[in-house]
């Protein structure tokens, strides 16, 4: 079982503190959402376990190794990132797209039978197997959101991150990706998701950390974590938290 | 895609034998045995002057296709990092200073302009890996070694030599021996090798800079590769026919229609590409029937300039 942890994690940018002393683990098979108000550390923690930031203090850990030492493709193997930015930069079909997700396990371009099949597979799981052959301009955003969560998916990584996965889909789009994520966690791998609607992280989130001016408030099974008083400390808002009739949870920002 | 690749093969040795055979004599291929003495003007004149061609068009069209996929940006050329200006100048300076008599010495100055170049984009904009910093500084790097190749020729001690240092940056492949290629060959062939290594980085950077990193791609090694491998090419390439522009532009966007647009895809064909495209422009401008011989450089950029305004007009929509 892959753990993916932070220990004492501190990030100085600018001489601003952006994360402090932050520690967590992970746990896989489960979605985790990091939660927080605009410049609470979220995407930064998430650059710090993708290796993409090298922490001031303390470490990001994968299986009890430092992220930042791991032999690159193999970390690239087990950490698959989905950023924020839905850039393709060449005009490609979906299926060389989704097949640039296996870079991490081919030498060379040449794709094994192996690689086939988990490209197959990522395709399907994102219901865009029969897309595979269009071009990637001429998708429309949900399409081309799916094609570049089908790219993460392909590298079968043990670790799904996502920096705001949500962000410009429109909500027949949100909750299908939602489902696809937590498709990824049933089958084992851990999901950690950058969000910022809380209505959304609470219907997805298995576990939540909830992050204020790059401290942790509150980390640990969402239901504990989602709570008026941790998210009036964390955000500076008032909320109502419910139950719809039909049982769901919701989270509705009423104040300041 | 090996289809493609074979098929410009079959053409670049087309293109080697229509070179051979043209120029102000026309050299039939029933006078291509060495009882001929006309074969003396293939061994001599024309196969290096064909070899020299084909690395130099392999050079440019390879580091073009790099380029535009580290860049990822279809307008980039060789010359926007800087590299084809300073290797410029590099060479400018040993004729001005009348070096140019020792054959070894106007290519290790054109490399050393070129290395000089890199060695400056590497300093400024290495440590980041950031592209808009490494293009911008290499604009710069442009300009400043241009405007001391107009110093330079400004202040040339001899007509003689200003006259000289502005034949040479038109580029040509007229007069080229068996030393030129001696010296472009090793240089054309390691830089070569080393940008072949970047395919698997550049499909990668198609995803962004972020899903690079995370998909295994260390962006400093990638920038050093493409550093060395575009001054070795690019500055081989100047050191042995001078400046010679749009080579690299066009090239991949010529095969790109044919091998898909994946980076790593185009890389091979445009090494042929560029070697045949220089391959039939050297030849076509032997051809011409012009009182002197049409620099080849000035006969890309004649073709260049357009096409470059053509892709421009046919980006705009999305530019905008």
């Amino acid at each position: 079982m892959s753990i993916l942890a932070v220990d004492h994690l501190g990030l100085t940018l600018g001489g601003n503190v952006v994360l402090d002393d932050v520690r967590y683990a992970f746990r896989p098979g489960r979605v985790t959402t990091l939660l927080g108000a605009n410049g609470a550390g979220k995407s930064s923690l998430l650059a710090c376990l993708a290796a993409l930031r090298v922490p001031t203090r303390g470490v990001a850990t994968l299986d009890g190794g430092d992220v930042q030492t791991l032999d690159r493709r193999a970390r690239a193997r087990a950490i698959g990132l989905l950023p924020q930015a839905a850039d393709v930069h060449w005009d490609i079909d979906v299926a060389t797209l989704v097949g640039l997700g296996r870079l991490p396990h081919t030498g060379r371009w040449s794709m094994t039978a192996a690689d086939r099949a988990a490209v197959d597979q990522a395709l399907a799981a994102t219901d865009m197997t029969v897309l595979a052959g269009r071009s990637v301009e001429r998708l429309s955003g949900g399409e081309r959101g799916r094609a570049l969560l089908a790219r993460v998916l392909a590298g079968q990584p043990d670790w799904l991150l996502a920096d705001e996965p949500l962000a410009n889909l429109d909500p027949a789009h949100q909750l299908d990706v939602l489902a696809r994520l937590r498709d990824v966690a049933a089958g084992g791998s851990g999901v950690i998701l950058v969000l910022h609607d809380l209505h959304l992280a609470s219907r997805v989130a298995d576990d939540a950390v909830l992050l204020k001016d790059g401290r942790v408030v509150a980390a640990g099974p969402a239901s504990t974590v989602l709570t008026a008083p941790l998210i009036a400390e964390a955000y500076g808002v008032e909320v109502e938290i419910g139950v719809t009739p039909a049982g769901h949870r919701f989270i509705l920002p009423i104040g300041r | 895609m090996t289809r493609l690749n074979l098929g410009l093969l079959v053409a670049l040795l087309l293109a080697a034998c229509l070179s051979v055979a043209a120029g102000k004599v026309w050299v039939p291929l029933d006078a291509w045995s060495a009882a001929d003495p006309r074969s003396i003007i293939i061994v001599e004149l024309r196969l290096p002057r064909m070899i020299l061609g084909m690395l130099v068009g392999a050079a440019l069209g390879l580091s073009g296709a790099v380029m535009q996929g580290y860049l990822r940006n279809p307008l980039a050329d060789p010359g926007l990092f800087g590299v084809s200006a300073g290797a410029a100048f590099g060479a400018v300076l040993a004729l001005y200073f009348g070096y140019a008599a020792q054959i070894w010495l106007l290519p290790a100055f054109a490399l050393a302009g070129a290395a000089g170049t890199m060695g400056l984009l590497a300093v400024i904009a290495g440590r980041s890996g950031s592209l808009i910093l490494f293009t911008l500084a290499g604009m710069i790097l442009t300009s400043i070694a241009g405007s001391l190749t107009s110093l330079a020729i400004s202040l040339a001690p001899t007509p003689f030599v200003s006259s000289q240092i502005v034949t040479w940056l038109l580029g040509a492949l007229t007069d080229r021996s068996w030393d030129d290629v001696k010296v472009a060959l090793p240089l054309i062939l390691l830089g070569g090798a080393i940008l072949a290594t970047t395919g698997r980085s550049l499909d990668a950077l198609t995803l962004g800079e972020q899903a690079a990193r995370s998909m295994g791609v260390d962006p400093r090694r990638l920038q050093l590769a493409v550093i060395a491998g575009i001054a070795l090419t690019v500055g081989a390439s100047v050191a042995s026919a001078g400046v010679i522009g749009f080579v690299g532009l066009i090239v991949p966007h010529m095969v790109r229609p044919l091998a898909g647009n994946r980076p790593s895809a185009i890389l091979l064909p445009s090494a042929l590409g560029g070697a045949l495209l220089l391959t039939l422009a050297d030849s076509l401008v032997r051809l011409a029937p012009t009182v002197s011989e049409l620099r080849l450089g000035i006969a890309m950029s004649m073709l260049g300039g357009p096409f470059f305004l053509y892709l421009l007009l046919r980006m705009r929509r999305k530019l905008a």
